[in-house]
C-alpha cells in the first residue's frame, strides 16, 4: 500500500469521522478514496448500534436522563460506530444549532434532537431547519414556546436568521433587517410544545410539538422583500433560497472539514480563507436542491480538501475519541465510560451542554494552559498504556519487520501507526534523539515494548497531535 | 488601598448548582420563612442566631465563629438586574460581568492581565478544579488549572522519574520559542512552555508544607489546602480559585439533608483555611470571597427549591469588616420577583469594593460599570 493513500486515508476518517486504526486505514485505501467517500455519504448501508445489548450493561441508557449519561452515550458511539460521518455531521450540527442543557435540564430531549441531526444532517438543509423549528429542546431553549400572536419573542428568529442559516452578512453588508427577525418571529408564533410538566416532583416528561393554530398571527408578513401571509415554513422556504445561506453553510462545513477560518461574528467582514472553495460548495448547494451530503461529496473530492491536511486544530471530541479509535479501548461496554467522556468537558467542551446559543469557538481557542495540559497528559496516557489491544498492534506493527529497528523506524513507525502524523523536522530529530539515547532497539523484548510506547506518549505530546 | 506590606491576594471559593439563601442565612424571625417552607425549613431553634431576625445554618457553626470574631461579611440579597435561573447563564454573568450579552473575558482574568500584563508570573492566577472557569479566562492570560496539585504537571502518567524527566526534557525542547513556526503552532508552543513552567513550580508547593490543620476529605476541603499550600509557598500567585463539585449546590430534592452536608463541609473548609492561613502568619494579605449562581425559590417544592433569583455571597479575612450587609430581601409576596427573594445589591457591587478596597485595581473597566462599594474592607 502506498504510504500516500494511508496518510490521504487518515486524512479524510479524521475529518469525516473521527480517525482509524491502521488496519481499517489499509482495508479503506484498499477500496479506494472515492468509494469511501460513498460508504461514509450513506451511513445507511451500515449497520446502527445494538442499543438493546448495550442498555443490558449501562442500564440508565435507557432512560437517558443525565447530562453525564448523555454525554457517555454519545462517547461511546462516536468511538464504536460503524457510521463515523453520521456521527460526525450530527456534532457538526450540534455545533451550530445549539442548545443547552443549562436551561433545558432535559438530557433525553436533548438527546432526541441530536438523534434528528444522525438522521437528517446528511439531508436537505430545508429538511433540517424543519426539524429544528420543530424541536422541542430548540422550542424551549429559544423560547419559542413564549412567542405568541400578541406578543412575539424573538428570540428564535433572530437565532435563526442570525445562527442556524443566513448569518449577519456577508461581503461586507447586511443579510436582512431588524424588521426582518421580527417578521421572522411572527410567522413562527404557534409553533409550540406540549407538557410542561416540571421535573419536580414527577420526574422528567418528553415533549412533544405542537402547532397551536389559535396562537399563530395570521396577518401578512413582509420577510426578506416578500409579503404573504407566510408561517414557519414559507419563512425556512424563502431562508434556504438566499445566497447568503448557502454562504454561510459552506463556510461552516469548510471551517469543520477542512481547516480553521476566523470565528462565526467575523463572517460579514472577513472574506472566506478559500473562496474557490466556498463557491464550489455553494453552487452545489444549489444544483443538489441544499443537499448537505452532496455538499460534502464535492468537499471531499476536492484537492482543497485532501490537501489540507492539519490544517484543523482538534476539537476535544475530535481528541479523545480519535486517540481511543487508536488505541481500541471502550469497544464494549465497561465501567469508567462516565469519567473517559468527562475528559471532553475537561478539555473545554462540554457535550450538548454548549457555552452558548454561539456555541463552541473552535481552532486556535480550544487551548489555553489547562486544556492543553488535559490533552497532551490524556493521550499520552492512553497510548502509554500497554495493556491496550490498540498499542499492542502498534508495538507488533513496528517491529513486524523482523530483525533490528533503528530510532528513526522507531517514530516515523509510530507517526503512521497513529494516523500518518507529520512532524516539524526538529521535533523529529528531538524524538529519534530520544530514542537513540535508550540504547540497542531489541524488537520483542519487555524493554522494546516500553520504549514504543514512550515514543508514542513524546508523539501525542507534540504541538502537530492537536491538529486533525 | 489598605497598607499592607505584602501584595493582597484574592481567594475565590464558587459553590456550583445555586446554593439556597433561605436555608443558608435563614430568616427565622420572619414567619413568612415557615410559611413558605411547610417541608424544607430549619427549625428555628436550630438556628445559629445573628440577630432576632436572621442566623446562620445550624451546620455552619465554624463561619458562625468567624462571624462573631468580626472577620466574615455576609451580604444579603446579591444578584443583577433580569435575573437568569439557568445555571450555566447565570454562573456565566457572574463570571463575565455581562448580564446582557454572552461575554467571552472573565472579571479575574481580566484583573490577572491588569496586574501582570505581560504574563511575567505564570502562576498570578491559578484555579484549582478540572477545566478553567470562565472568571479567570482572557486572551494572553496564562492560568493554570490543577486538577490535583500533588500529581499536576505534564506528562504525569509516567510514572518511572527517570524517564518522566528525559520525557519533559524532550518536551520542553519540542515547545522552546526557538522553534518559532508561526501562527497557531507558536500559539500552542507558548501555552505548552506557561503550562510546563507553571507545573515545575507548583509541584514544588506541597513538599514545602506543614500544618497542624487537617481538612475533611471532600473535593471544597481538598482545594481550600491546596489554595493554602500555593499560597504559602509563595509563587507570587494574587488569585486564586476554586469550585465545589459541578452543580452541587442543585437542590432540587432531598434539600435538608444534602445542604446539611454541603454546609458542615464547606463551613469547616473555610475555617480550616483560616486556620491554617494563621498558623503560618499568612493570613494578613488574603480575602476570602464564596459566591454561588442564583439564591432558590422562595417557596420549597416538597422535597427541595427549585431556582430562583436573589442570593447570598461571604467575603471572610482578616482585614474584612465583619457583620451583615445590604437588606436582606422582604418575603412579602408581592415584594418577590416570580416567586424568587428580589436582588437588591448588585454582585458587581462586591467585585468592585474586592477589586478597588483590597487589590488596589481599578474596579470599572473589570467589571464593566461603575458599582456603588461596601465597606466591608
Amino acid at each position: 500500500m502506498a504510504g500516500n493513500d494511508i496518510a490521504l486515508m487518515a486524512h479524510l476518517m479524521r475529518r469525516a469521522g473521527f480517525g482509524a486504526s491502521y488496519e481499517e486505514l489499509e482495508r479503506r485505501a484498499a477500496t479506494g478514496y472515492e468509494a469511501t467517500v460513498e460508504d461514509l455519504l450513506n451511513p445507511g448501508n451500515q449497520p446502527k448500534l445494538e442499543m438493546d445489548l448495550l442498555e443490558r450493561r449501562f442500564v440508565d441508557w435507557r432512560e437517558m436522563n443525565a447530562l453525564e449519561v448523555n454525554q457517555a452515550f454519545w462517547t461511546y458511539a462516536m468511538i464504536n460506530t460503524q457510521r463515523p460521518l453520521e456521527e460526525k455531521i450530527a456534532l457538526f450540527w450540534h455545533g451550530i444549532f445549539c442548545t443547552g442543557n443549562s436551561k433545558c435540564e432535559h438530557g433525553r430531549q436533548i438527546k432526541l434532537q441530536i438523534d434528528m441531526f444522525r438522521d437528517h444532517g446528511l439531508g436537505s438543509f430545508c429538511d433540517l431547519l424543519l426539524g429544528l423549528s420543530s424541536d422541542p429542546s430548540m422550542i424551549f431553549y429559544l423560547d419559542n414556546c413564549m412567542s405568541h400572536k400578541d406578543a412575539i419573542n424573538e428570540n428564535w428568529g433572530r437565532e435563526l436568521l442570525e445562527l442556524f442559516s443566513m448569518g449577519v452578512g456577508m461581503d461586507g453588508e447586511a443579510n436582512y433587517s431588524e424588521d426582518d427577525v421580527k417578521e421572522c418571529a411572527r410567522a413562527f408564533t404557534g409553533w409550540t410544545i406540549t407538557n410542561a410538566i416540571p421535573r419536580y416532583p414527577y420526574g422528567r416528561y418528553e415533549a412533544g410539538f405542537i402547532y397551536n393554530p389559535a396562537d399563530h398571527d395570521e396577518e401578512n408578513k413582509t420577510f426578506l422583500g416578500e409579503t404573504g401571509n407566510f408561517n414557519g415554513d414559507d419563512i425556512i422556504d424563502l431562508i434556504a433560497r438566499q445566497p447568503s445561506t448557502a454562504r454561510f453553510i459552506s463556510r461552516h462545513l469548510y471551517n469543520f472539514f477542512v481547516a480553521d477560518d476566523v470565528q462565526v461574528p467575523a463572517w460579514q467582514n472577513t472574506p472566506p480563507r478559500d473562496l474557490e472553495t466556498i463557491k464550489l460548495l455553494e453552487e452545489e448547494y444549489f444544483r443538489s436542491g441544499y443537499n448537505v451530503g452532496s455538499m460534502l461529496r464535492v468537499l471531499f473530492n476536492s484537492d482543497a480538501f485532501k490537501n489540507a491536511r492539519f490544517a484543523k486544530v482538534k476539537s476535544p471530541a475530535e481528541a479523545v475519541v480519535g486517540t481511543m479509535r487508536v488505541v481500541k479501548d471502550f469497544t464494549s461496554p465497561k465501567p469508567g465510560l462516565n469519567n473517559l467522556a468527562a475528559n471532553i468537558r475537561y478539555m473545554g467542551q462540554d457535550l450538548m451542554n454548549p457555552p452558548t446559543v454561539e456555541g463552541w469557538h473552535t481552532g486556535g481557542e480550544w487551548i489555553d494552559s489547562g486544556t492543553l495540559v488535559e490533552r497532551i497528559n490524556f493521550a499520552a496516557d492512553q497510548v502509554g498504556n500497554l495493556d491496550l489491544p490498540g498499542v499492542q498492534d502498534m508495538v507488533s506493527r513496528v517491529s513486524s519487520d523482523g530483525g533490528s529497528v533503528t530510532a528513526e523506524q522507531v517514530v516515523d513507525r509510530c507517526l503512521e501507526l497513529l494516523g500518518s502524523y507529520e512532524l516539524a523536522d526538529d521535533t523529529r530529530a528531538q524524538l529519534i534523539d530520544h530514542v537513540n539515547r535508550g540504547g540497542d532497539l531489541i524488537p520483542g523484548s519487555p524493554e522494546f515494548s516500553q520504549r514504543v510506547g514512550q515514543t508514542l506518549q513524546l508523539i501525542v505530546s507534540t504541538q502537530e497531535y492537536q491538529f486533525a | 488601598m489598605t497598607s499592607i506590606k505584602k501584595d493582597p491576594v484574592l481567594v475565590v471559593l464558587q459553590l456550583s448548582g445555586g446554593n439556597d439563601a433561605l436555608n443558608t442565612v435563614v430568616p427565622y424571625g420572619d414567619p413568612l420563612y415557615a410559611d413558605n417552607r411547610p417541608s424544607v425549613r430549619v427549625p428555628d431553634d436550630q438556628v445559629l442566631k445573628i440577630n432576632d431576625y436572621v442566623g446562620l445554618n445550624p451546620n455552619m457553626g465554624p463561619m458562625k465563629q468567624l462571624f462573631d470574631e468580626g472577620k466574615m461579611a455576609i451580604i444579603q440579597g446579591v444578584g443583577y438586574p433580569n435575573p437568569n435561573r439557568s445555571h450555566f447563564r447565570s454562573m456565566d454573568i457572574w463570571h463575565t460581568c455581562e448580564p446582557d450579552k454572552v461575554g467571552t473575558e472573565g472579571w479575574l482574568g481580566r484583573a490577572i492581565k491588569e496586574m501582570d500584563p505581560n504574563a511575567e508570573n505564570v502562576l498570578t492566577g491559578v484555579n484549582f478544579g478540572r477545566g478553567l472557569p470562565r472568571a479567570l479566562a482572557m486572551p494572553s492570560v496564562p492560568v493554570a488549572s490543577v486538577g490535583n496539585l500533588a500529581s499536576y504537571g505534564v506528562l504525569t502518567g509516567i510514572e518511572e522519574e527517570d524517564q518522566r524527566a528525559d520525557a519533559l526534557d524532550v518536551f520542553s525542547r519540542i515547545y522552546s520559542p526557538a522553534m518559532g513556526r508561526g501562527g497557531v503552532v507558536d500559539y500552542l508552543s507558548r501555552t505548552g512552555m506557561d503550562a510546563l513552567k507553571g507545573a515545575d513550580i507548583l509541584s514544588t508547593a506541597p513538599e514545602m508544607y506543614s500544618s497542624s490543620v487537617e481538612y475533611g476529605g471532600d473535593v471544597v476541603g481538598q482545594y481550600m489546602r491546596n489554595i493554602a499550600q500555593t499560597h504559602l509557598a509563595g509563587f507570587g500567585t494574587r488569585v486564586l480559585y476554586t469550585t465545589a463539585p459541578y452543580n452541587s449546590f442543585d437542590t432540587h430534592a432531598g434539600e435538608l439533608q444534602a445542604h446539611a452536608k454541603l454546609w458542615s463541609e464547606t463551613s469547616q473548609a473555610v475555617a480550616d483555611f483560616m486556620d491554617d492561613l494563621r498558623e503560618h502568619d499568612a493570613a494578613d494579605n488574603v480575602t476570602l470571597l464564596v459566591f454561588t449562581e442564583f439564591g432558590r425559590r422562595v417557596h420549597d417544592n416538597g422535597s427541595g427549591t427549585d431556582h430562583g433569583s436573589g442570593g447570598m455571597a461571604f467575603v471572610v479575612g482578616d482585614n474584612v469588616k465583619g457583620g451583615l450587609y445590604g437588606e436582606y430581601p422582604s418575603l412579602e409576596a408581592d415584594k418577590l420577583l416570580e416567586g424568587d427573594l428580589h436582588f437588591n445589591n448588585d454582585f458587581r457591587s462586591i467585585y468592585s469594593t474586592l477589586l478597588e478596597n483590597w487589590m488596589g485595581l481599578d474596579a470599572q473597566p473589570l467589571v464593566n460599570g461603575s458599582f456603588e462599594k461596601f465597606d466591608f474592607i
